[in-house]
């Protein structure tokens, strides 16, 4: 039990998957300018990735390991998450309209965040088991939402300051992004994992 | 015949930026003062560096953006960024190290956002937090030991030691700061056997103490003046206590209250870097809240962290959160119902 707890504390804070291993960067640029619509985005990512995580580790341990073909990981994943991605667009739109209008394009748009496929390849590679991918997977997600609705009420604000002309729009997000990173070191060395 | 017409508010207090940045200042005489006296001339040099630093790089930077020059400058919120900085540095950290720290916080932490009223990020806070991950070992080993003779070298000495020059030009001094030697050494041993170590002096934390006491008559006098409402450092100080007393009851294991209370930048954070106006919530609600994480987050990095001390990391990672605080803790307009937030409020 405490191991997943540390595994949760390490992906949302220690190791941010935006803010210090730097993945997932594009939609936190990019969907970050509303409050609204980083909700909705991050409420898709973690459904998304909580559960291509565990059907990559599926994929890989009883499909890639069997077949001694796991050299062909990364084209699979790609192809599981895309899978996975699609059915949920599905299952949304038919179960609950009023939710499938809310995520609205962000889920397709998912199938792009490097954060998705890293995670599925940092389960392999740090040989987590099937609870501990699924909690990997959920704690990427967990973070990846903190960060980005954090950062777009931050940018409702400075979309509103007087920045210097040639630091407008994505450059002072990127600044403000940098200077978030450097507050999350300081939970470096919590949990070592 | 002609009426102007003027909105409200019609009543005006007296309160402008300057004043009030006046009476921050003015504010920190009694930690200053009882950081000369235990730590030397190193705290003086440092502040007036890091001001005449400040000032420098914020009339360049209003120079290079063309605007006026005295408004800007009058407000007087580069000098406090410049004061606040100078205290929090290690006394004998080398000119560079506050050279980086001050240009980083006026420069990058508060004019590219616009300055003063802008920016998201406390400067100061970025500035120290920056040099406290970039040199680790200059911003932790310079503090020197209170009871050690080194703080009571004159004026010329401090001068030759910070800016590296002259014959007086030393390497390094190596003396920790209480909060780190407790948490290093805990592990090995009991509290009796730790406090045994002179930097902890007959009371809590020989020269802390009474640094932390003055910063806090300081804050106290600056709620007094209403010029920082009571909510975040109270907030700061309860959440920091409870969680201190809850998961670090036996001082035999992790860092006690007392220490946590009275030694490292505690005081400092709680009445002068947290209540910074600009960067926090505006709401009393929101206010409590960004008070009572700031003593969590403190209180985790200090203990289970690496860093020694945390008030820099948590007042940035709570001021990353201000926006959101205020967004859900906006008070009620008279005469209307509770606004809804999040999903389908802007429907």
């Amino acid at each position: 039990m405490t191991d997943y707890l540390l595994i949760l504390v390490s992906t949302i804070l220690v190791n941010n998957f935006v803010l210090v291993q730097f993945l997932g960067l594009c939609p936190f640029m990019g969907v970050s300018n509303k409050l609204e619509t980083a909700m909705g985005m991050s409420l898709a990512t973690t459904f998304v990735l909580t559960l291509s995580s565990l059907c990559s580790y599926l994929s890989f341990e009883y499909l890639l390991k069997p077949l001694g073909i796991e050299f062909l990981q990364t084209i699979t994943f790609i192809l599981v998450i895309a899978v996975v991605v699609q059915f949920t667009e599905m299952v949304v739109r038919k179960t609950s309209p009023m939710l499938y209008r809310v995520l609205g394009i962000f889920l397709p748009l998912i199938t792009t965040n490097c954060a998705v496929l890293g995670v599925a390849l940092l389960n392999i590679k740090k040989q987590n088991g099937f609870v501990e991918s699924i909690m990997y997977g959920f704690g990427a997600a967990v973070g990846f939402s903190l960060v980005l609705v954090l950062f777009s009420a931050m940018r409702e604000r400075i979309a509103v300051a007087d920045v210097p002309i040639h630091f407008k729009g994505s450059a002072i997000g990127m600044v403000t992004a940098g200077l978030m990173s450097l507050a999350f070191l300081g939970f470096s060395g919590l949990v070592d994992i | 015949m002609s009426f102007l017409r003027i909105s409200s508010p019609h009543a005006r207090g007296k309160n402008s930026t300057k004043s009030v940045m006046q009476q921050v200042a003015l504010a920190t005489m009694p930690g200053f003062l009882a950081l000369f006296y235990f730590f030397g001339w190193g705290v003086f040099i440092n502040i007036i560096w890091c001001v005449l630093l400040a000032v420098t790089a914020e009339t360049a930077v209003l120079l290079l953006r063309k605007r006026p020059l005295s408004f800007y400058l009058s407000d007087y919120s580069a000098v406090v960024t410049g004061i606040l900085l100078g205290l929090a540095l290690p006394p004998f950290a080398p000119w560079w190290v506050s050279a980086i720290a001050t240009l980083f916080a006026i420069i990058v932490a508060k004019q590219l956002y616009g300055g003063m009223g802008m920016n998201p990020f406390n400067p100061a806070m970025v500035g120290y937090a920056l040099v406290l991950i970039s040199f680790p070992v200059a911003m932790t080993t310079n503090w020197s030991n209170p009871v050690n003779p080194t703080g009571t070298a004159d004026f010329l000495t401090h001068l030759q030691w910070i800016f590296g020059f002259g014959s007086n030009a030393i390497d390094v001094f190596t003396a920790a700061t209480p909060l780190d030697i407790y948490k290093h050494e805990i592990a090995a041993s009991t509290e009796a056997v730790v406090r045994q170590s002179p930097a902890f002096g007959s009371f809590i934390s020989y020269g802390w103490e009474w640094v932390n006491i003055g910063f806090l008559l300081g804050g106290l006098y600056l709620v007094l003046r209403k010029i920082i409402s009571w909510h975040t450092p109270v907030a700061l100080l309860v959440s920091l206590s409870i969680l201190s007393l809850a998961l670090g009851w036996d001082a035999d294991q992790v860092t006690p209250l007392s220490i946590h209370l009275l030694s490292g930048g505690t005081m400092l954070g709680a009445f002068f870097i947290a209540t910074d106006p600009v960067t926090g919530p505006s709401s009393p609600r929101g206010k409590l809240i960004f008070g009572a994480g700031i003593g969590v987050l403190i209180y985790i990095i200090r203990t289970y962290g690496n860093y020694p001390d945390a008030v820099a990391f948590a007042v940035l990672l709570m001021n990353f959160a201000a926006p959101f605080i205020d967004y859900y803790t906006q008070p009620r307009t008279y005469g209307h119902s509770r606004s809804k937030r999040g999903f389908g409020g802007n429907k």
